[in-house]
């Protein structure tokens, strides 16, 4: 089964013409990923090692029957290129692209939750099932296929974390970076519901860090919703506290936000926390073993 | 979310990515107020006791005298201060500049025109990442310590949330100025009317932060923004040029803004082993790991998400430049980043620079491999590569305490 990429997958690559788009994009389809169109204003009709381009999403989705998007398009044409995507009918949508503003984020959170399309990212690296389908950036060389959910708000730390899942022998069903941005299009808790609904998901893994209450959030979900053992990780205990300017931010966010906050809150409903990322592995091991 | 004591509340912290925005002067904020019709008092920026001196004498009588550093509590600290007459305002001035504030020193001082303060309220609209919504938050209970009336009388602080999609409306902001219990007529509509414009440059200038405190009314029932605290999101410059250039890069600790020059993301901290990572959250957990084992991070530098040989050049150069540093650990995995890269910048910073700090290199992910081998083939003597993070964290530990 696996969540959000899978054999069904057929994608769009908003980018697919300029160097990174092509790069992952092809990287993708080396994976097995069905890379069916991209998407470059005015390249229609040119193609990408077989991959044909088409000038808009309309005409890609009319031509291919693609469902899902990838946008690999410069920040100030990222806000557009997924409300593009959204009118062509893509049900899913994963946002590579670093450097959105927040207030362009806050807009497509809202348009997005109200139409029930599925956004992953932005400034993230992507979903990746492996032997399935990869879509992002993450490098499926490092991961194999297996049981444990992976769930980041990290690239390179999901990278760390299902290295030493690796090494340990483990697999994964899915790893999903839903981005570092203080606004994204899916939660935490958006997609641990999703790995307690998949058939092949056994245990999951969700790598957090300091900043904002999503972690917190999650630590309750798993509480009230969740029937599949989680082990989380968190980074920033040592992280430098940045300065903020004012009194608004304190009043509200308070005390959330930092790793020690999470890391309580997360241990008070019984969810163990990693103290390290190789820790982390070895205490969904003994999970996989129990 | 309210916290539940003062003290909590007085945390001055920003835990997250490092801050990617871009905090204004009180100055600069209320150039902007002004250029969406808030109303401000007349004033000028000054930079010596002579220029305070002009500035007071072209205002006019008495004359308020404002340190100009990215920091609160400016008052407390004695960076506020009223004069006369230009004499006076040159006084002040001069004890004002060079002066010290919680570690920012006072290179600016802003002159304005001194107001006579009947009521002091407190309104700010900013972004509530939880709720993923801007809170507007307003009470009459201003001029005291605010965090500390979101505490203790939580009733008298209004909060309302703006739908991003729907915008702002006329009636969000009378709820508001009602519910808060402001009752004269003239000074609800002139609120009304200063709480639209506020949205209006909270989103017109992209800011995840728009603070005015105090928002005072005068004795003759005129309000105004006598303080501005701005913040803008980073992330937005690139259509904001005019904001862009607001940036007070004096401001910055040296070897920060010689990162931002270079294009590095660093933070400094106060240990002995430089940290260097690809990723804000592997860079972030290194720092930890480095930590866990005993050592103590230099500082939190990340390499980001392209990384090629001139930005490992880059970053080295900032590093090297503390002196505090007595190894460095380099926790790479490759995604975007190629190792070999990252190994050539190594190669190429060590011959440019003649670095002789211990350097240990970990690399995973793309092209892993390649860069090991080049490391491995240079005759680089301070270059050691170990296969975990934790045991690389582990010997940069170690090399930094011989």
């Amino acid at each position: 089964m696996a969540i959000l990429v899978d054999t069904e997958t057929t994608l769009v690559v908003q980018g697919l013409t300029g160097s990174e788009g092509r790069f992952h994009g092809l990287r993708n389809r080396d994976h097995g990923t069905q890379v069916v169109a991209g998407v470059t204003p005015g390249k229609g009709g040119q193609d990408v090692e077989g991959i044909p381009i088409f000038d808009t999403v309309a005409a890609a989705v009319a031509e291919t029957a693609a469902n899902t998007a990838m946008v690999f398009v410069p920040a100030p044409f990222a806000a557009d290129a997924m409300y593009e995507a959204i009118d062509a009918g893509i049900g899913t949508i994963v946002c590579i692209t670093e450097g959105v503003p927040v207030h362009e984020m806050l807009r497509i959170h809202a348009f997005f939750h109200s139409r029930g399309i599925r956004l992953i990212g932005p400034n993230c690296p992507g979903a990746l099932s492996p032997g399935k389908a990869n879509v992002g950036i993450i490098p499926a060389e490092i991961f194999r296929e297996g049981t444990v959910g992976l769930v980041s708000r990290s690239g390179t730390l999901t990278y760390q974390i299902g290295h030493e899942l690796t090494q340990l022998g483990l697999g994964n069903s899915t790893i999903v970076g839903v981005g570092g941005d203080p606004v994204v299009g899916s939660s935490f808790v958006d997609m641990l519901s999703l790995f307690e609904a998949d058939s092949q998901t056994e245990q999951i893994v969700m790598v957090g860090e300091i900043g904002g209450d999503e972690e917190e959030k999650a630590a309750a979900f798993i509480e009230a919703e969740m029937s599949k053992p989680v082990v989380a990780y968190i980074a920033g205990f040592t992280a430098p506290p940045g300065k903020t300017m004012g009194h608004a931010g304190a009043i509200i966010s308070g005390s959330a936000g930092t790793a020690q906050a999470k890391k309580d809150a997360l241990e008070a409903r019984g969810i163990r926390v990693g103290t390290t990322p190789t820790e982390t592995a070895e205490l969904v091991a003994e999970l996989v073993r129990a | 979310m309210l916290a539940h004591t003062a003290d909590r509340l007085r945390s001055t912290s920003r835990p997250g990515r490092l801050a990617r925005v871009l905090d204004l002067h009180e100055f600069q904020g209320k150039e902007l107020f002004q250029r969406f019709g808030i109303p401000v008092s007349e004033g000028r920026l000054a930079t010596t006791p002579d220029e305070a001196r002009a500035a007071a004498d072209e205002l006019g009588g008495q004359v308020v005298v404002k340190a100009q550093v990215l920091t609160g509590g400016r008052g407390k600290a004695g960076g506020i201060k009223v004069a006369e007459t230009p004499d006076e305002a040159q006084a002040r001035a001069t004890e004002i500049l060079g002066m010290d504030i919680r570690g920012h020193t006072v290179e600016k001082v802003w002159v304005e025109r001194a107001s006579d303060i009947a009521r002091e309220y407190y309104l700010s609209i900013a972004f509530d990442r939880s709720a993923k919504r801007p809170l507007f938050m307003f009470t009459t209970q201003g001029g005291m310590d605010i965090e500390e009336v979101a505490a203790s009388s939580p009733d008298a602080l209004v909060r309302l949330h703006v739908d991003p999609l729907e915008g702002y409306h006329p009636w969000q902001a009378r709820r508001l100025v009602f519910q808060a219990g402001v009752r004269e007529p003239p000074e609800q509509k002139q609120i009304v009317a200063i709480i639209g414009k506020l949205y209006e440059a909270f989103v017109g200038c992209d800011a995840t932060l728009c603070e005015i405190n105090p928002l005072v009314v005068t004795p003759e029932g005129e309000v105004r923004a006598l303080d501005s605290k701005f913040t803008v999101d980073d992330n937005a410059l690139f259509r904001h040029p005019d904001l862009a250039e607001m940036r007070d890069v004096g401001a910055a600790d040296p070897l920060e803004a010689l990162a931002r020059e270079k294009g590095v993301t660093y933070v400094k901290l106060d240990g002995d082993v430089g940290v260097l990572g690809n990723g804000a959250g592997l860079t972030m957990s290194t720092v930890d790991v480095v930590t866990f084992v005993g050592g103590r991070p230099a500082d939190f530098c990340d390499l980001g998400g392209g990384g090629d040989a001139q930005g490992v050049v880059d970053a080295l150069e900032v590093i090297t430049k503390d002196p505090d540093v007595r190894s460095i650990f380099f926790n790479i995995f490759g995604g975007i980043t190629r190792c070999d890269e990252v190994a050539r910048g190594i190669l190429q910073a060590l011959a440019q620079m003649g670095i002789e700090h211990p350097i240990v290199v970990r690399l995973d992910g793309t092209n892993a491999e390649e860069g090991r081998r080049l490391l491995r083939e240079s005759d680089a003597s301070n270059v050691h590569t170990e296969a975990t993070m934790l045991d690389g964290a582990r010997r940069a530990v170690e090399l930094a305490a011989e």
